[in-house]
């Protein structure tokens, strides 16, 4: 009895360990990165800090550099997210809901575009761009965020489409609504949660590209990911930590907002091929 | 039968439904009265969900002709149908209260939002649901929802109330209550209401009529009383209560064989401990209490008969004699009078 005690005793110890040292792995670097944002000078082998200052965050807001990336950013992602609705929701909405042929090899064939390493993708693309006049354009950043969008606004929302029940539709009809009434009152409304937790991955997904913009915005249009690479490289490493926070905050917030109630199950939910 | 339509509350005409190559309805006619209560009971796959979908407008018809209220609305879509329907899980939507779902047929209309709250009010209070208007489905029993399942039809005022097995998600003790709640509903709006049901009491106690389908046709369609006590065919005498079936006829109170089938019901068998007149001798098998009755078997030297007794109940193994007061003849399926 005193022996199991003991040895279950020991046991939990070890999980709190483990979870300890997980904590410390996970968010060590956040702390150490959220230190610098406002240390003055922190340097191996000094523990601490040498002082505290606001002066890396008034350097990043009034960089007229920085500025033009967060702005560029702030604009393209909703940009991204307004197109891929547009193009992705009828997809969802047919996947979803009717059965037609080979919509199994389409809904898998969605995914080919994160099948292969995306550099390789976007370095093809690039030669398609240089014929069509897109390096270094709005558009051509838009087009090459898009495609990391597409899997999240076709899958999600056409499990979300897939989940409302037909007769829900049909008792609709029956009290006398149109067809389009119907779509609009009854299965958009109860498809919302799984396009909010589409809309909130596309979102993150655009504003967290880099790579493909770097390759095809750089050095004309720059957004806060591709202007990391050059905050490494010419600024303190305060400044890249103030950055790196700022990039942050969208994702926090947002996640935070979908997490509450409608992400976990929607996301699962989302990526089953019935 | 009323000519011009006048009289009738819904007709079908030669009804054909085929799904998926294989016919599910065929050439099917049923005329229901204005006002009149009736069930199309048979087992599943029998065809009564199909056509009840097809009064509805869910699905379109592969021939023939649905009148309702002598207007013809074959070619109509559910939205423009003056029918309603209750479906089997209330199909109430999750993201209204049930105020709003009650009042979604109106908004459709565009009717104004006092008259409109008015008519909800008014149909709340009809199905007693008035406390429960600001909640939402999910929180309501499963009573509660199908109640709100028929506001929502009822506030359409529609000329046929469409039923999709109405009881069948309730418990048992709810049901009963539920289902005369239904009929004085209905008998107090003098609505004309198809009922689609596999429950044989249900269909019987609940119905001024009941058709009974079986692979796409309507085997009978009379009173309960009738269907009962006179079933048309074989297929209705054995699926309604129960039943002695023997191939062979019935001479001088024995079965013999014959070119006939013999259905006796068994309360229409008597047993006796002392031989009377018409009676004949066998052994109890097997007793069973059916609760306020029991099943008796009895072996009898023609054939074993199953029998309801409620009284002087013998005891396995005992000698009885078993007298037959009436029985059912058929001649291919059909009923020779």
């Amino acid at each position: 009895m005193v022996k199991a005690f003991k040895s279950l005793n020991l046991s939990r110890i070890g999980v709190n360990l483990f979870i300890g040292l997980l904590a410390v792995f996970i968010l060590g670097p956040l702390f150490w990165l959220g230190l610098h944002a406002f240390a003055v000078d922190w340097h191996y082998p000094n523990l601490y800090p040498s002082g505290f200052t606001m002066r890396w965050w008034s350097k990043v807001f009034l960089d007229s550099a920085l500025a033009t990336a967060i702005k560029n950013s702030l604009i393209i992602s909703p940009i991204v997210v307004l197109i891929s609705m547009v193009i992705c929701l009828p997809a969802a909405y047919a996947a979803g809901r009717m059965n037609f042929f080979g919509r199994k090899a389409f809904m898998i064939g969605l995914f080919s575009a994160n099948s292969f390493p995306k550099i390789g993708l976007f370095a093809a693309i690039a030669t398609l761009y240089y014929a069509l006049n897109l390096m270094e354009t709005f558009a051509g950043v838009v087009i090459i965020q898009l495609l990391g969008t597409i899997i999240y606004m076709t899958w999600i929302p056409a499990a979300a489409f897939a989940a409302v029940p037909k007769n829900l539709e049909e008792a609709a009809r029956d009290a006398g609504a149109s067809k389009f009434t119907v779509f609009r009152t009854i299965t958009l409304r109860l498809a919302m949660p799984g396009i909010l937790v589409a809309i909130v991955m596309s979102f993150l997904a655009s504003f967290d590209e880099a790579q493909g913009t770097y390759l095809v915005g750089a050095p004309g249009i720059f957004t806060m990911p591709t202007e990391m690479y050059s905050l490494v490289q010419n600024y303190p490493i305060q400044v890249a930590a103030v950055f790196s926070i700022l990039l942050a905050i969208p994702s926090v917030l947002l996640l935070g907002l979908a997490r509450k109630h409608i992400m976990g199950g929607q996301l699962a939910e989302g990526f089953q091929l019935k | 039968m009323s000519k011009e339509g006048s009289a009738m509350g819904l007709e079908l005409k030669g009804l054909k439904k085929i799904l998926g190559g294989r016919v599910i309805i065929d050439n099917l006619d049923l005329s229901v009265n204005q006002g009149e209560m009736i069930s199309l009971l048979g087992p599943s796959g029998c065809g009564k969900t199909t056509t009840l979908r097809m009064i509805a407008g869910f699905l379109t018809v592969d021939a023939g002709k649905i009148t309702v209220a002598g207007e013809d609305v074959t070619g109509l879509g559910p939205d423009k149908r003056p029918s309603a329907m209750v479906f089997q899980n209330y199909a109430l939507w999750p993201h209204m209260t049930v105020a709003k779902n009650v009042a979604y047929p109106l908004k459709i209309k565009g009717l104004g939002k006092k008259e409109t709250t008015q008519k909800v009010e008014a149909a709340l209070s009809l199905v007693n649901l008035m406390h429960h208007k600001d909640s939402r489905p999910g929180q309501i029993s499963g009573g509660e929802q199908q109640r709100v399942a028929l506001a929502r039809a009822l506030i359409q005022e529609p000329n046929v109330l469409l039923l999709d097995e109405p009881l069948s998600n309730l418990d048992a003790k709810l049901r009963e209550k539920v289902r005369e709640d239904i009929r004085q509903l209905q008998r107090r709006l003098g609505i004309t209401t198809v009922i689609v049901t596999h429950d044989q009491e249900e269909a019987l106690s609940i119905s001024d009529r009941v058709a009974v389908m079986n692979n796409g046709r309507i085997e009978q369609f009379s009173t309960p009383h009738e269907l009962y006590n006179a079933p048309a065919t074989e297929y209705v005498a054995t699926f309604i209560g129960s039943l002695n079936r023997f191939e062979g006829d019935l001479v001088n109170g024995v079965i013999q064989p014959g070119t006939h089938v013999t259905g006796i019901r068994p309360e229409d068998l008597t047993l006796n401990s002392q031989a009377v007149e018409g009676s004949h001798p066998g052994v109890v098998e097997l007793i069973i209490p059916r609760g306020h009755f029991h099943e008796v078997v009895v072996k009898r030297d023609d054939a074993t008969l199953r029998i309801f007794a409620s009284e002087n109940i013998p005891a396995v193994g005992a000698n009885v004699h078993v007298g037959i007061k009436k029985s059912l003849r058929y001649l291919n399926g059909k009923l020779v009078v």
